[in-house]
């Protein structure tokens, strides 16, 4: 092998490293939308008021408050005689430190990778209340069929991401923690 | 040591039931200041696997908490687990007023559709303490 014959796939070699690094590094980018900016740690910051855990926690799982924007977080905490067809009021105080804790958490006010991300597929003055329909959350889940949530059983709904979702209480969503009841591990 | 723990053990039954008879005496105390009495666990009963329509159906008490009391129940909608309601086998149901206060509110209007009246309550209160 001659000297050019040499030097020529070493470039060829080095031309191809950094296109194919260049296409991981944007799909990183994308997945988590602000490179770098936010540690990965968890994907929502998980629940730390032990109070919202209990008294929301004890109907359905308790959604980290990074899941809704604050008006979003308002508005529920303003009908809870009508929480989904349901009863769920509070005391006045109750309520109150409770709203306090979410709006304080919401996604609008406590940025991370994931709220973010949630946010810019949200006009400005919409006010979603289910976040199981969140358009983040449906193009999350839009290749799942239904056999695995909806006529699943042990799922029912988008809305219990604990029957998946493994780590969901300490904020986890990610791939690695998939376990869909029946179907076990999923990859995307 | 083991003997002493025995004894701690053993000692610490009956003060739970202690604590959900206190708490519930005075609930029934209360009711009963608003002029309803003679609370029957029978009708407890009754009521509690009594059909209601509702938004998404029929629905009573036993949709969540299911027939058994002494048998954990499962939340309709969510699927969450609901803790056994029995005193017997979960001594912490009834030792708080506030709680139950708070939960009756819930759900008698959720599954009534109103709140209960003072007899209602005293009669569910009769019919839990009997599991």
């Amino acid at each position: 092998m001659n000297g050019k014959k040499i030097f020529g796939s070493l470039l060829m070699a080095g031309c191809l490293t950094v296109a194919i690094s260049g296409i991981a590094y944007s799909e990183d980018d994308d997945e988590r939308g602000e490179r770098g900016a936010y540690a990965r740690t968890s994907d929502v910051p998980p629940v730390t008021n032990k109070q919202y855990a209990t008294e929301c926690g004890s109907c359905h799982f308790a959604y980290q408050p990074g899941w809704l924007p604050e008006r979003s977080w308002r508005k529920l905490m303003g009908s809870l005689n009508d929480h989904f067809g349901e009863n769920a009021e509070l005391s006045d105080a109750t309520r109150e430190q409770l709203t306090n804790y979410l709006v304080g958490h919401a996604a609008d006010v406590l940025p991370n990778r994931m709220s973010r991300r949630i946010l810019s597929a949200l006009k400005a003055d919409e006010a979603p209340l289910r976040i199981s329909e969140l358009g983040f959350m449906r193009r999350e889940h839009r290749e799942i069929p239904r056999r695995m949530v909806q006529d699943n059983p042990k799922v029912g709904s988008l809305s219990s991401c604990q029957a998946c979702h493994t780590q969901a209480a300490g904020g986890f969503f990610n791939e690695g923690g998939i376990n869909i009841p029946g179907y076990g591990r999923y990859e995307d | 040591m083991k003997r002493f723990l025995i004894l701690i053990m053993f000692g610490l039954i009956p003060l739970s039931a202690i604590a959900a008879g206190d708490a519930v005496s005075g609930l029934l105390a209360g009711y009963k200041a608003e002029g309803a009495g003679n609370f029957s666990a029978e009708r407890g009963k009754t009521m509690w696997n009594e059909q209601h329509a509702q938004a998404d159906g029929k629905v009573s008490c036993a949709s969540c908490h299911g027939a058994d009391l002494t048998k954990a129940g499962e939340h309709m909608k969510t699927g969450k687990l609901i803790e056994p309601m029995a005193p017997s086998v979960n001594p912490e149901r009834l030792t708080d007023p506030a709680k139950v206060e708070k939960w009756f509110l819930r759900n008698c209007k959720s599954t009534l559709g109103c709140e209960c009246t003072a007899q209602e309550k005293g009669d569910f209160l009769a019919y839990i303490q009997t599991n």
